[in-house]
């Protein structure tokens, strides 16, 4: 009975004192927690200012199949910087899906220079205000300094006998190709079998999207990126075809020239990848210069060898000549402007309930 | 004195403080966000993106692997744990010690290790090969990779109830001359089912939002092995945050409700443990 | 008659442990197993090559760092949250309860895309962050985010069930006794939670240093800036680098295993005591 009185009475007067305290101790925690997490906010600031004098940064945000070639680009245009302000330049990669990395650089990941796969993902960044109308023209050959196309890659001898995109069709042909919701890439696939379709069929749309889903009927394994693709045909042996970008082709045929080889289709597509300056970045940073030189330099002679040694087609026609025994510079080529531009082709084809969605959805 | 009691210990403003502020931070004020964004469509909208034809069989995939996925880690979380448990023998703590592995080993690299291992070039795939069956690319291949994310949960569930199981029941039961599998139904099972359901339940929620080694050996065909979290990210991929958000917020909404499920159980599964201790 | 029911036990004892075994064997050690041997499958030379690359070792520092932060962030949220959950009682504890745990079923890509919301462009809070000079997104400091929400509930899931079946007796002696609130903490609670406590920090480490998911829609992957171990792997897989893929992942294999080692040492001990 004694204990338990004096436990109320205490019980009470604490209860008044907490309550004061309560509040007081709610707020102290409420701003430690908050400044830890500001805290470790603002430990990025540095890199900010480093663009001054002596070295400067660059970002370069790139999708998959250009790993190797900015990697060698990056080394010839620090030489050639250093040679002409005597500045040391460094510059970090970025590399993904095309579509993924242009959303982020339009959510805010810090860019000086976007290469992209296609013209559509370079507008969807200018579309987020980061970058100026008119970025088409600002380099040569509509800003693309290197092109590719779409080939087949076959398992070697070509065992099921692909020559032509209507031998994708056949039963029993085993497809890889991406998903051109995520992939840009696949895009290019997809339009460039449309092509052949459109000319096979002479426009009659019913039997070119019939021709589609029998192809897509075909896919076994839609990975979500082009290096995804060749990862499920080259390492874990699935399918008979890879539907694929060219220099990406050549590689896998470079690394396993027992395994594999290139088959040209009557019909491909001009994959033309597009590289801007994203100008609010630069105009922040202070790094317009570094990063015009950055892109224009890709089109220099040295600049555009390391294009053609990585299997992009040269847009340089004298440089691309030097290449003919390794590209197959007869084949027909429709561009994005037969199918009404990116604008047309996006609504049109891979939008929500488009064309794409209809091959599957039926 | 029960009620004052409670009040004696120090520290509830300071501890309230700091959880309420940083889940704030952390969770709640960035998932409002979501609710947000999906606002921006009305009502009508919001259930045109979700019923689409593509989004409604994501969501279907996404959950008939993660419960067969769940279905089979509750069988083989209840066997692994009951060994654990009531067995000895040698590399018992070695075992013990395999389970939170899934854990620990990144999902990209566990769904890059698992499609190498059952695409049918691959050691275990070969073998099923033989009989006609594919692993890797097929709705087989995301429950082995939801399986293996979600085993830990259900034995880290089961476990110490059944440790803290009160044997006397059972020995009643086996001096009455009960045969060990009816005393397994009727006495042990009763006990450990709200356990069971716990982890089974955290397993299935966290199953249905995996992506990292999904993605690897789905194959992403649609209709077939296309899961909601990819269907989210090629929405974010067509800059339609609006979709993605909406789609999100239905993913959101189920976790919610498995939550709530799991913690009514876990609340009365305490209970339970409490009154066989006192 | 007896032996007869003991020689049936056996079977099904053994028949249990085997089916165990097996399933254990294939699920989790073969994949380790596939991580391994690719690892080592052009040899020792280019094996330590490949960890030893520059950008590897930057990844590991960010894990390392990232890791680091998130644990302590989530160990003091987890002490607050549990002693709060369960030595006081108030209107809303359950879902308090639920909310805390809400991060382990909610899709890392989906806690990846809360993030850009909040704090990417189109968020009204960018512009005063991008005045404030702070970056969060695509930066350093939203993988931090990323990995403390994947393992927000970790430590206090862990502390809640043992401080609840320990009660409260203790420390109300002691708090009646006039011990201030921290002192009761260390001396009466903490030694009952110690095991738990540190169950909940190795196992939050584990999970933290290998998610993926959510720290891939956040980080932008810049090469050498904000790429993690795990994303490393990934852009060496995308780049055809196969065996260094591998190699890398070996890396996180090998903290992981040292991390259970740690936990089942933790457990023996934890147990041993009580």
């Amino acid at each position: 009975m004694q204990i338990r009185s004096i436990d109320e009475r205490k019980g009470e007067r604490e209860a008044v004192i907490m309550k004061r305290k309560n509040i007081t101790a709610i707020t102290l925690a409420a701003v430690l927690a908050l400044a830890g997490l500001t805290g470790c906010g603002s430990s990025n600031e540095e890199a900010k200012e480093s663009s001054s004098s002596d070295k400067v940064e660059i970002t370069n945000v790139s999708y998959d199949p250009t790993r190797e070639l900015y990697e060698q680009y990056n080394q010839i245009f620090a030489e050639h910087w250093k040679e002409e302000k005597g500045q040391d330049v460094e510059i970090t990669q970025s590399h993904g899906g095309s579509g993924k990395q242009a959303l982020e650089v339009a959510n805010g990941l810090e860019a000086d220079v976007v290469t992209l796969a296609l013209e559509y993902d370079v507008k969807a960044v200018q579309d987020a205000g980061l970058i100026e109308e008119g970025w088409v023209d600002e380099f040569p050959d509509d800003s693309s300094p290197y092109t590719s196309t779409i080939v087949f890659l076959v398992r070697k001898g070509n065992p099921k006998d692909i020559k032509d995109w209507d031998d994708l069709v056949k039963d029993g042909v085993g497809v890889i190709t991406p998903n051109p919701k995520t992939s840009g890439g696949a895009r290019w696939n997809y339009l460039a079998a449309w092509a052949y379709a459109d000319k096979l069929y002479d426009g009659d749309e019913t039997q070119i999207k019939d021709f589609m889903k029998k192809l897509y009927e075909n896919v076994l394994v839609l990975d979500s990126g082009a290096r995804g693709a060749t990862t499920s045909f080259v390492e874990n042996g699935q399918g008979d075809v890879l539907i694929a970008w060219e220099n990406e082709a050549y590689l896998s045929v470079q690394d396993y020239p027992d395994d594999y080889e290139i088959v040209t289709p009557s019909i491909s597509i001009l994959a033309q990848p597009s590289v801007a300056v994203v100008d609010s970045v630069v105009d922040e940073r202070g790094t317009r210069e570094v990063a015009t030189e950055y892109l224009n330099y890709l089109y220099s002679d040295e600049a555009q060898r390391i294009a053609g040694d990585n299997y992009y087609r040269p847009s340089n026609q004298d440089i691309l000549k030097e290449y003919a025994d390794v590209f197959d510079l007869d084949i027909n080529l429709v561009t994005i402007q037969d199918f009404g531009g990116w604008d047309k082709a996006q609504e049109t084809h891979f939008a929500d309930g488009g064309v794409f969605d209809q091959i599957y959805e039926e | 004195m029960r009620k004052t009691g409670k009040r004696v210990i120090p520290g509830f403003g300071l501890t309230m403080g700091v959880t309420i502020t940083m889940l704030s931070i952390v969770v709640l004020i960035p998932l409002a966000s979501l609710a947000v964004y999906s606002a921006k469509l009305g009502i009508r909208e919001f259930f045109q993106v979700i019923t689409r034809e593509r989004v409604l069989s994501s969501f279907y995939v996404s959950f008939i692997t993660a419960f067969a996925a769940s279905a089979v880690n509750a069988v083989m979380g209840l066997i692994l744990a009951w060994v654990l448990v009531r067995y000895d023998f040698p590399g018992k703590r070695l075992m013990d010690g395999m389970i939170e592995l899934p854990f620990a080993l990144p999902t990209a690299v566990a769904g890059i290790a698992l499609t190498s291992l059952t695409s049918d070039q691959g050691l275990v795939g070969k073998f099923f090969a033989h009989f006609g069956i594919k692993i890797a690319y097929t709705r087989i291949g995301i429950t082995i990779a939801l399986v293996f994310i979600g085993i830990p949960f259900v034995v880290r569930a089961i476990q110490p109830v059944l440790e803290k199981l009160d044997g006397s029941y059972e020995e009643a039961a086996m001096v009455l001359g009960a045969k060990p599998s009816v005393i397994f139904r009727k006495v042990i099972f009763p006990e450990l089912m709200p356990a069971l359901f716990t982890g089974t339940g955290l397993a299935f929620g966290r199953c249905l939002g995996e992506y990292g080694s999904v993605v690897f050996i789905a194959g992403n065909k649609p209709f077939y092995t296309e899961i909601t979290p990819l269907i989210i990210m090629s929405e974010l991929q067509e800059y339609d945050y609006a979709s993605a958000t909406s789609i999100a917020l239905v993913m959101l909404f189920v976790s919610f409700l498995i939550l709530f499920a799991v913690n009514a159980l876990q609340a009365h599964n305490a209970k339970r443990i409490k009154g066989g201790n006192l | 008659m007896e032996a007869g029911k003991n020689k049936k036990q056996q079977i099904v004892k053994w028949l249990l442990i085997g089916i165990s075994v097996l399933f254990l064997g294939i699920m989790l050690v073969l994949p380790l197993f596939v991580v391994v041997t690719e690892a080592l499958r052009k040899g020792w030379a280019f094996y330590i090559e490949a960890i030893t690359d520059e950008y590897t070792i930057k990844a590991l520092i960010l894990t390392l760092k990232a890791t680091g932060i998130a644990v302590i962030c989530n160990t003091i949220f987890g002490l607050c949250a549990a002693w709060a959950l369960t030595r006081f009682h108030f209107r809303g504890k359950k879902i308090l309860t639920t909310m805390i745990d809400v991060p382990v079923t909610v899709s890392p890509i989906i806690a990846g895309l809360i993030y850009i919301l909040v704090f990417g462009k189109q968020s009204v809070l960018y512009p005063y962050l991008q005045q404030a000079g702070i970056k969060i997104v695509f930066a350093v400091p939203g993988i931090i985010l990323a990995t403390i929400f994947v393992t927000f509930p970790f430590v206090s899931r862990e502390l809640i069930p043992v401080l609840e079946s320990i009660g409260t007796d203790e420390e109300e002696a002691a708090a009646l006794m006039g011990a201030k609130g921290f002192t009761i903490f260390r001396r009466v609670t903490f030694p009952h939670i110690k095991w738990a406590f540190l169950y909940g920090v190795v196992l939050c480490t584990a999970r933290a240093m290998g998610e993926f998911g959510a720290v891939s829609v956040l980080s932008g992957h810049l090469r050498g800036k904000t790429n993690t171990l795990p994303l490393h792997v990934e852009i060496l897989f995308n780049e055809f680098q196969y065996v260094p893929a591998f190699a890398v992942s070996s890396i996180l294999v090998i903290l992981a295993v040292i991390l259970l080692v740690i936990r089942s040492i933790v457990e023996y001990r934890g147990k041993k005591e009580t």
